[in-house]
């Protein structure tokens, strides 16, 4: 049985009503950005086989002036942006109040407690790693990589237009990670509910609902209990696990010539810096969550001071 | 002999000319240095360039660059909305004190009492999460562009800055409403600082460091250890002055650094494998 009403009640509070328009915007404007990439697409084979053909990737005619005036031809788009912009802003206010709910009480608790939607995914990280993880150094190591991307890219290909054919590796490392967090997000504003406990769209939030269920860490799956053993063993996982995503991900960006001549552009440099990050970030973090899903895994490595 | 006092006609043809064509008064022409003529290239690029408020625009761009397919014109909006962000909050700063016993009452009276208040804390709101969507999908379409390459990679990592400080932004107002929502959100988003590495007291290594739950980064955050009325001025003072003027500093860079690098990045005539080492 669905619960429809339930589901309108998630759906329809007013500060998860940002994250349904995100979802259509993100649907809209990627598939707005593939089609284009797929035209150009097109457009560079044709150029491969005729190496004398037009090269621009917008509508062109020969004799068209290169330039226009800001004033008007780009003021104007500006102009009618903002007025749209203020008027979607407009309804939406009038339409949708900001929430307001009772005055903070330190002695009572929200159930279920969450962050601004923009941050329930690393909430959601949490059922999946301790804080100092999921909460310090997964956001610290997000945007070190983000920012070290275009040092990390040695491809000078596709600046400037769209394509998909180009650059394959770039889009998808980023389109990897864009999709964890996104994903997290609505898993962690649509799905989970009162004690942060996984209830399907169209469940009824059972606020007695509890999860008994015992967690263990890896190397107990394979018989150890003992502490400096244990530590060994989580340590050796990880190395393990480094080094087999490692191979897997070289596999991936080596797959087309495209991908191996700017593998050869690469230095060592670039390519364990984007390693690193591509294991931890794009590879570990869904391990970590299949681990934790599947086979209840609390922690990898258990020591004395931290636990992953 | 010169006579000293005017012809009375020449004085009020003086009069009328000033009424009639205004544009030739001194006042007029001190306002607007420069004249202008709409069929006029050179004096359209003036409008641009002469003008305080457009003059980060070129006078010139690529025609292609114009098109809404390519740019999305999510950093325009993400702007715009920045200056709606700090336009409604200024106002609603009129309305609000930052205390515990203020704060909710504060909400309250904006909601009933003050005129198009309820409007004006609802567009703050809503605009604020706006800029949060309008700039990740900023960062989406300057990815698929690829326009992050040489030479604009600075401005990549200048953007990422932005990214964060807009999240920050909007983190720190979440709690100035003072209510359930807000305090429950920044109690979960600052129990994370106290497991900080080496400067949280739950963190690695933090009790080894000296932590303790009153000399850690959330104390340095909440000022105290629990969220209450420091809690609420620091957030305050960070969501209205601290960020906002970082922010508004890394914009400056950014934009300014938009021009520097050659202004938008396309879109460009498209490359061949075989053309690049």
């Amino acid at each position: 049985m669905i619960d429809w009403r339930q589901l309108r009640e998630i759906i329809t509070t007013p500060d998860n009503v940002p994250i349904i328009g995100l979802i259509l915007a993100i649907a809209f404007y990627v598939w707005y950005g593939l089609r284009q990439a797929r035209a150009n697409d097109r457009l560079i084979r044709e150029v491969e086989a005729d190496p004398g053909r037009h090269r621009k990737t917008q509508p062109y005619e020969e004799g068209w002036e290169r330039e226009v005036q800001v004033w008007p031809y780009l003021l104007r788009i500006e102009f009618l942006a903002a007025l749209i912009v203020t008027l979607l802003l407009l309804v939406w206010s009038l339409c949708i109040n900001a929430p307001l709910e009772d005055p903070a009480n330190p002695g009572q608790t929200m159930n279920p407690a969450k962050a601004p939607w923009y941050f329930v995914g690393l909430q959601e990280l949490l059922v999946y790693f301790d804080p100092w993880f999921a909460g310090v150094a997964l956001p610290v190591l997000i945007l070190i990589g983000l920012m070290l991307f275009p040092y990390l890219d040695a491809s000078p290909l596709g600046s400037g237009y769209y394509t998909l054919r180009q650059r394959r590796v770039a889009l998808g490392a980023f389109g990897a990670g864009f999709a964890i967090w996104i994903g997290a997000i609505l898993v962690g504003t649509f799905i989970r509910g009162p004690g942060w406990v996984w209830f399907w769209p169209g469940q009824t939030w059972d606020h007695t609902r509890a999860v008994y269920e015992t967690t263990r860490d890896l190397p107990d799956l394979i018989g150890l209990h003992n502490g400096v053993a244990k530590a060994l063993a989580g340590f050796v996982a990880i190395v393990l696990f480094y080094a087999g995503a490692g191979r897997l991900i070289h596999w991936l960006v080596t797959r087309s010539e495209t991908d191996r001549r700017i593998y050869r552009a690469t230095s060592a440099l670039q390519y364990y810096t984007f390693q690193f990050f591509a294991i931890t970030i794009l590879a570990g973090v869904p391990a970590k969550i299949a681990l934790r899903l599947l086979l209840r895994v609390k922690y990898v490595l258990v020591t004395p001071w931290f636990n992953i | 002999m010169e006579p000293d006092r005017k012809d009375p006609r020449e004085a009020l043809e003086e009069l009328t000319t000033s009424f009639t064509k205004p544009k030739k008064t001194r006042l007029w022409k001190s306002v607007f240095r420069v004249k202008h003529d709409r069929r006029d290239t050179r004096s359209r690029a003036l409008a641009v360039v002469s003008n305080v408020f457009l003059h980060l625009h070129p006078a010139r761009i690529n025609r292609d660059a114009v098109r809404y397919s390519y740019t999305w014109g999510m950093g325009g909006i993400s702007f715009y909305l920045f200056l709606v962000l700090l336009f409604t909050g200024a106002l609603l700063m009129f309305y609000y004190h930052p205390t515990k016993i203020q704060a909710y009452r504060d909400i309250l009276y904006l909601e009933h009492d003050v005129p198009f208040g309820r409007l004006l804390r609802n567009m703050h709101r809503w605009a604020g999460h706006l800029m949060v969507i309008t700039v990740w999908l900023h960062m989406l379409r300057v990815l698929l562009t690829g326009s992050y390459k040489k030479p604009r990679e600075f401005n990549w990592m200048v953007g990422v800055g932005l990214l964060a400080f807009t999240l920050l932004l909007s983190f720190t107002g979440y709690l100035l409403p003072d209510d359930q929502l807000g305090f429950w959100a920044v109690t979960v988003g600052t129990n994370m600082a106290r497991a900080t590495p080496l400067v949280g007291h739950e963190g690695p290594l933090g009790p080894q460091m000296g932590m303790t739950a009153l000399n850690d980064l959330r104390f340095a955050l909440l000022g105290g250890s629990i969220v209450d009325s420091n809690a609420l001025l620091r957030a305050y003072i960070w969501h209205c002055i601290g960020i906002p003027v970082m922010a508004a500093v890394l914009m400056s860079v950014h934009f300014w650094r938009v021009r520097k690098d050659g202004g938008i990045s396309g879109p460009a005539p498209v490359k061949l494998e075989r053309e690049v080492p």
